[in-house]
């Protein structure tokens, strides 16, 4: 947006002082939100910290490098069954599982990310929903994942705690989902990262410059998986019991919607993307709950539709969400925001 | 011997319903380059008011069925007209959110009036009337189902091949600005394919629904439909049935061969084993995008 007048203020993780400001800000207010808010609420907040953070390895690898992944639920998985599992079979230390759990997914990455060397478009995207739907599937035969019945997470131990309520948990998550944020949105500012960007807009032009594309674009995938196998580790202890059927072909759709509802290619759209449909996922599991509303809905159920089936309305939701926003507002909200900041910069006139 | 020829043909009998979704996925990809996710959930929605005529107002098949095709084609033409005209732009990942987008919306108002619980579709064929030859089993609905899927084949075919607006399709695909250019219509053409394309799906869909009627019915025809047409190279109808045949025999052979257990992810494997020598699937030219 603003005029850059050197290197070095291109490359500046924060570019003014008002963005420090407003930095600390939120640190401080994080800090202070799990000292007043309920417990559910802490709860909420984890997950979507989680969901923050799967959105920002998916937003690197399709909305900056531009490669469609309809995949990241096995990532996702891979994270958080590996984590469990080196921590109850192996008996690893959690700070030793969840990296390795983590480099699996980033090696899985890696791997899905040749054969999308010369993949594009609708090839590409069949052949990472494969890879999804085929890691649930394995997982879910195997016997040391626990099979179909699931596993539980073992108790959370760091150092000299235990971190076993949510507001314990809490401190980790936000403190990880906060350094990797700063981590993705620092190498976006730097050669990797206009690589990134570069391969997004013109792979052959990108190559011509002295891109390494094939490198580029396994780099992106296996730093995507990473972020996303970290999510995945941290998320089997906010729910504490994991199983195969929870990480399914919806769950890399949701991902995706919540890059896509952010806006593609924005560290702050990840954000907001993932902590609005995650809050509807949240939310809309109870949507008969919801005051006035809720009863309204009743009725409308029973006389027009199924009782049975009235949770099913979230995927109403999510859907025009998501139609919405590529009809109306392609670069979603971030767009949004971009247009309203422009708008009143220059108000009255 | 026997075993491998009767998981043959199921194969072939799996391999006809995974032809039509690949067909009318291809259709689609062909004259718009959309991928449509959709496509399973347009066919739920023919097929659940397909039963909601048949079972709660009574009517008659003779009736019903071909309710149900125009029914199909008038929803294929008001996705397009309503949803993919207004999209500001045309990539290829905002085409495939604004259909994963529409499947969730279907999916959701399927499942909203019908609840999860399985439904069993007045259908004229169950699916345990067959025909046994020496000692291997066809049901009759398997062989009504693979004569559809070469009907409609063939009949796609030859009128993309042989027919005025079928050749229109194909200049809207290589280029839509020359194409309006030299006078054709082409949303209206585009109109029409949808329109066509969700008609295929909805047959899919009935044929489908005796075997298995429950608001998930589709996600795998679809996503088989998906991988096969994928193999055929996404372009070519011919492509896409040869696809689905594969994609059915393989997975059937080595469900009754290898692993059950792992034999709907197979076909899978084979797509990206496929993809990583023709990048663009068997029957289709790589083309590289100029920049």
């Amino acid at each position: 947006m603003d005029r850059k007048r050197d290197y070095y203020e291109d490359v500046a993780l924060f570019s003014s002082g008002w963005e420090i400001f407003w930095f600390g800000a939120l640190l401080a207010g994080l800090a202070v939100f799990p000292f007043v808010a309920k417990n559910y609420y802490v709860y909420m907040a984890n997950y979507m910290a989680i969901h923050v953070l799967v959105a920002l390895g998916l937003n690197l690898l399709t909305g900056y490098t531009g490669q469609i992944s309809l995949g990241h639920a096995g990532f996702f998985a891979v994270g958080a069954y590996g984590t469990v599992t080196l921590m109850s079979a192996a008996g690893a230390p959690f700070l030793v599982a969840l990296p390795v759990s983590a480099a699996v997914a980033a090696l899985l990455g890696f791997l899905l990310g040749l054969p999308a060397l010369r993949l594009e478009g609708p090839y590409l995207s069949i052949a990472t929903l494969g890879f999804g739907i085929t890691v649930t599937k394995v997982i879910g035969k195997l016997e040391i994942f626990g099979g179909r019945q699931g596993m539980h997470a073992p108790d959370l131990v760091l150092g000299p705690w235990t971190l076993s309520t949510d507001r314990d948990l809490y401190f980790l998550i936000v403190t990880i989902t906060v350094l990797f944020a700063l981590a993705a949105r620092n190498i976006m500012k730097t050669r990797v990262g206009r690589a990134f960007r570069a391969v997004r807009e013109a792979e052959v032009a990108a190559g011509a410059m002295g891109v390494n594309v094939s490198q580029v674009k396994t780099v992106a995938f296996a730093l995507s998986a990473f972020y996303t196998g970290v999510g995945g580790g941290l998320f089997a202890f906010v729910l504490r019991f994991i199983e195969p059927e929870l990480f399914d072909l919806m769950m890399s759709i949701l991902f995706l919607a919540m890059v896509v509802v952010g806006g593609l290619g924005s560290i702050m759209g990840s954000i907001t993307g993932a902590i609005l449909i995650s809050w509807l996922n949240l939310t809309l599991r109870n949507i008969l709950e919801i005051p006035y509303f809720g009863d309204w809905l009743k009725e409308l159920s029973h006389s027009f539709f199924s009782i049975t089936g009235v949770s099913n309305i979230q995927f109403i939701v999510y859907g025009l969400i998501m139609v919405g926003i590529m009809v109306f507002e392609p670069l979603g909200i971030y767009g949004f925001w971009l247009r309203t900041k422009k708008y009143w910069k220059t108000w009255p006139f | 011997m026997l075993d491998f020829i009767q998981s043959l043909v199921n194969g072939i009998a799996a391999g006809s319903a995974y032809a039509l979704m690949g067909l009318a996925l291809t259709l689609i990809y062909k004259t718009s380059e959309v991928v449509n996710f959709a496509q399973g959930e347009m066919a739920l929605v023919s097929v659940f008011m397909t039963y909601l005529v048949l079972d709660t107002y009574g009517f008659p098949f003779y009736l019903a069925f071909p309710a149900a095709l125009v029914f199909s084609f008038l929803l294929g033409m008001a996705m397009e007209f309503f949803v993919l005209r207004r999209a500001k732009n045309h990539t290829v990942l905002s085409m495939i959110i604004i259909t994963i987008g529409m499947e969730m919306i279907l999916l959701g108002f399927v499942s909203w009036k019908f609840g999860a619980d399985p439904k069993t579709m007045p259908f004229p064929l169950t699916p345990y009337d067959a025909f046994i030859v020496g000692n291997i089993f066809i049901t009759k609905l398997e062989t009504l189902t693979l004569f559809c899927a070469l009907f409609l084949m063939a009949a796609l075919f030859s009128f993309l091949r042989f027919s005025r607006f079928g050749l229109a399709m194909k200049a809207v695909q290589q280029n839509p600005t020359v194409a309006r250019l030299m006078g054709i219509r082409v949303k209206r053409v585009l109109l029409f394919t949808w329109g066509a394309s969700s008609l295929t799906g909805c047959v899919a869909g009935l044929l489908i629904s005796p075997i298995v009627m429950q608001p998930y019915m589709m996600w795998d025809p679809m996503l088989k439909g998906f991988s096969a047409a994928v193999l055929g190279g996404m372009t070519s109808l011919p492509g896409a049935v040869t696809g689905a045949y594969l994609v059915g025999v393989i997975e059937n052979i080595f469900g009754s061969y290898v692993s059950i257990e792992f034999k709907s992810v197979v076909a899978f494997a084979i797509i990206v084993l496929v993809l990583c020598i023709k990048p663009s699937g068997l029957f289709a030219r790589h083309h590289v995008k100029k920049v």
